[in-house]
């Protein structure tokens, strides 16, 4: 009988129409993953052939790696573990260059995940011939495919530069590999929330938290730096010695989180989280009756995860400068460093104002992030309904801004005092340091606002392009990190506001360029304002 | 002020694209008044602006005598609104909308916010993502019919609802027509139209195609004779108005427009007419005509 012979049915349905969507994801991807690939490929290359002309000989290179056993630094940046040029180099940008590569797979995998499918687009591509596992499995292949062309670009262009190949292909393995466990881990994220904006948040949390544990193990408890990936890719040590093993502890990692990424997903409802659905109130509370009361239930959930994030990042990075103290003590070795960077609260004090100065950008990034909200509502057609009432448009955007901008200042005060509270108990003057790192970190608030003030002129004049206040953010982090080390222009250099702030603590407060800087954030956003207050709304 | 919306010349561009190209509409106070054309021919692109949402290019739009562009907030106060495509913040309840959309136009009645979440079968506890798109269509249908607002404006409103439902909204649009207040209501479904609307509006690629009570519009139309003469006639399909003749010995099939009912029918009486039906113009036909015309 024929039904005997027939082939059992065909197990491969699952992945059914993979191919199809990684074309699509590619397809839609086509600008922005290049860029990506292209920034990741240009840093580490550009700075070794920067270090080259910098550091033309070993004397060179050994005075300046005396002054990189500073504490500070090391926290920062983690250990120069060998003079060398590559390891130099290295030391310089691989931290910055595995956050680069988590962000782009981060970012990658929720969108051709979570987002199309809280969008409603998965019922459309779904009802074709797509397998359950097919979506996540093409965003994790698109993910895996620009790392790929990342290590190859990364191992080619070191190369070229003249540091040797092995070391080269040393650190561009860790970056790659790095950026494959981040997208493994927004595969799981993606399958945990409903919204895409949380999935993205939990896995940006776990970067972060990376970046922290690194920190501290570099400073002090070198065990927390094995707990984190970001830790692992600088302990393959390119160019000193590699330690090819540690590749094998990412690579397990990346397996397991992608296992349960695929387990999870193949649990769950299409659209569902892993938390089941509750009902909420069949009636709104009193409090919520207006635009400001909206924008604040719709805000307030992303603020409250940054104010534990900024309290969490300030406590940790304020006790490992107490530790930086410590680690000075019992080191006489470098006591003429010491003096010539004056003396032990100098070097704390320098710590924490460069801490100082990434939380700026950080927060910079909640400022954006919360701007955007207003074109986010808008173009979901979550707008029409509200104006349709007699609440205006200005009033409207003045909810959101008031969290762009307030939850900036509050995110800054929160790390500020979470450090000098930090730093405070190990140096014994907690309330006096509270409240100087509070005013430390408060320095910067206008920076960030100057860069909401990009989103929301954007938002007003060419809401289109709005998503260019990212670029904006990206294209600052940049100049602050190897801006001046890659020979950028000056003039761009002094496009970033975060170059005018002062370096607090341990430099003299000067008034001038930060309320020069609140005067542009105010331009831009009331140029915004009015550009929104004249278009038409879509 | 007896006209609640006057629309004249309107015009709309996107680009290079001519969304509206000199549309007029006029909606008197308390009158239900249909506003038909086929997609794309710019039903909410009008709607958009009167809201003041959109900023013409020409021509004028006054609503409640005011400019909607410049006067949003007093005006908004005296309206409320369905949009075609109904988005809902995801993690806020259906309660929670109809309660924040109710207070954003100054206060919703309690009680007959209950009756219509009853009415209409909502569970106003679950969250909007949870919500099928009729539900969400709902949600917004309970917040604007809960307003004793003068004027709703409706867009495609029962596009996602089931027939019970679409009874439900018909029987309310009903009931706010005997208040006295008015209704812009654009829709697609005929049998409400022709139950609701006193007046409609037929708009085609931005322009204002046809006016007019349902009756009139009937007037413009055509209706179709089928009649069994005693002899086959002559220079039927020569008479102006008359359309699609058809002879077959005695009998005759034709359309004619209704302004040429008269005189086609005394010609053909001159053949003896031994039965006669007469079809009025369907709507479907009357919009069918409207909505093709010009596309062949
Ligand atoms: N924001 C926009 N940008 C570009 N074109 C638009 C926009 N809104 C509407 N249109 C165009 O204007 C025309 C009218 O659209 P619309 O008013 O939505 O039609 P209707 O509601 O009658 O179906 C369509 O051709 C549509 O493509
Ligand atoms: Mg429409």
């Amino acid at each position: 009988m024929t039904t005997l012979t027939a082939p059992a049915p065909q197990r491969a349905g699952t992945l059914a129409g993979t191919l199809a969507l990684t074309r699509l994801a590619l397809r839609l991807d086509r600008v922005r993953l290049p860029v990506w690939i292209g920034v990741a490929a240009i840093l580490p290359a550009g700075t070794a052939a920067q270090y080259t002309k910098l550091y033309p000989d070993d004397q060179a290179i050994r005075a300046v790696a005396g002054v990189l056993t500073n504490p500070s630094l090391v926290a920062i940046n983690g250990p120069l573990y060998r003079p060398t040029l590559g390891a130099l180099t290295t030391w310089k940008i691989l931290a910055s260059e595995v956050i680069l590569v988590a962000l782009m797979s981060i970012f990658t995998v929720v969108r051709h995940t979570r987002t199309d499918e809280e969008a409603g687009r998965f019922e459309l591509t779904g009802a074709g011939v797509t397998g359950r596992f097919a979506p996540l499995t093409a965003a994790l292949v698109t993910a895996a495919g620009a790392n790929a062309a990342v290590v190859v670009l990364d191992a080619l262009g070191l190369a070229v530069s003249g540091l040797s190949p092995t070391g080269s292909l040393a650190l561009a393995l860790a970056t790659g590999g790095a950026g494959l466990l981040f997208a493994a881990i927004a595969g799981v994220a993606a399958q945990l929330t409903e919204s895409a904006r949380a999935a993205t948040g939990l896995a940006v949390t776990v970067l972060g938290l990376s970046y922290l544990l690194r920190a501290a193990g570099d400073a002090g408890a070198s065990w927390l730096g094995w707990l984190s990936p970001l830790g692992w890719a600088l302990r393959l040590r390119p160019f000193a010695g590699e330690r090819w093993w540690v590749l094998g502890m990412t690579a397990a990692a990346a397996l397991v989180c992608g296992a349960v990424a695929y387990a999870l997903a193949g649990r769950r409802d299409l659209g569902a989280g892993l938390l089941p659905q509750r009902p909420g109130p069949a009636e709104a509370a009193p409090y919520l009756r207006g635009t400001f009361s909206l924008a604040w239930r719709l805000q307030r959930a992303l603020l409250a995860g940054w104010i534990a994030g900024m309290a969490l990042w300030g406590g940790t990075l304020g006790s490992a400068a107490g530790g930086i103290g410590d680690a000075i003590v019992t080191n006489h070795s470098i006591t003429d460093m010491l003096t010539r960077l004056g003396g032990r609260k100098g070097l704390a004090d320098a710590f924490l104002a460069a801490v100082i100065g990434i939380t700026g950008i950080l927060v910079a990034a909640y400022a954006v992030q919360a701007t955007l909200r207003l074109r986010g509502e808008e173009s979901a057609g979550r707008l029409e309904p509200i104006l349709a009432t007699p609440a205006g448009r200005i009033r409207w955007a003045l909810g959101h801004l008031a969290f762009a901008l307030g939850g900036t200042a509050v995110l800054m005060a929160v790390a500020g005092a979470t450090a000098g509270l930090a730093y405070g108990l190990t140096t014994g003057d907690p309330g006096g340091q509270l409240l100087r790192l509070t005013g430390s970190a408060l320095v910067q608030v206008p920076a960030a606002w100057v860069l909401a003030g990009v989103g929301t002129a954007l938002f007003g004049l060419l809401p289109r392009f709005t998503a260019l206040a990212w670029a904006a953010l990206g294209a600052c982090a940049l100049v602050l990190e190897v801006g001046a080390l890659l020979g950028v222009s000056s003039w761009i250099q002094d496009l970033s506001p975060f170059g005018y702030v002062p370096k607090l603590p341990g430099s003299p407060l000067s008034t001038a360029p930060i309320l020069w800087l609140v005067v542009v954030a105010a331009v831009l956003t009331a140029a915004g304002l009015t550009g929104f207050r004249r278009r038409d709304t879509t | 002020m007896n006209e609640v919306i006057s629309v004249t010349g309107l015009v709309k561009t996107f680009g290079r694209a001519r969304a509206l190209d000199g549309l007029d509409l006029t909606v008197h106070t308390g009158e239900v008044h249909g506003f038909l054309g086929p997609n794309g021919a710019g039903k909410s692109t009008t709607i958009r602006i009167l809201l003041g949402l959109l900023r013409a290019d020409s021509g004028s739009a006054l609503l409640f005598g005011g400019d909607p562009w410049h006067d949003t907030a007093t005006l908004h106060r005296r309206l409320a609104y369905v949009p075609g495509d109904v988005t809902l913040w995801p993690n806020l309840t259906g309660g929670e909308v109809i309660d924040l959309l109710g207070r954003l136009r100054g206060g919703i009645d309690a009680k007959r916010r209950a009756t219509l979440i009853e009415r209409f079968d909502l569970d106003p506890a679950k969250k909007c993502r949870a919500y099928s798109k009729g539900n969400r269509q709902k949600v917004a249908l309970v917040a604007a019919l809960a307003s004793d607002a003068e004027l709703l404006i409706l867009d495609e409103p029962t596009s996602g609802l089931d027939p019970l439902m679409e009874a439900m909204f018909r029987s309310c649009v009903a009931e706010i027509r005997e208040d006295g207040r008015t209704v812009l209501l654009s829709s697609h479904i005929l049998g409400e139209v022709e139950a609701l609307c006193g007046r409609v509006s037929i708009i085609r690629a931005g322009r204002t195609v046809d006016t007019g009570t349902l009756d009139e519009l009937r007037h413009l139309a055509r209706t179709s004779i089928r009649a069994e003469l005693a002899e086959p006639p002559r220079g039927l399909a020569d008479l102006p108005g008359v359309h699609d003749t058809v002879v077959e010995g005695t009998r005759v099939a034709f359309d004619v427009d209704n302004t040429s009912l008269d005189v086609a029918l005394k010609h053909i009486t001159s053949f003896g007419v031994r039965s006669l039906t007469s079809s009025p113009p369907t709507l479907e036909e009357l919009f069918l005509r409207h909505y093709a015309d010009g596309e062949a």
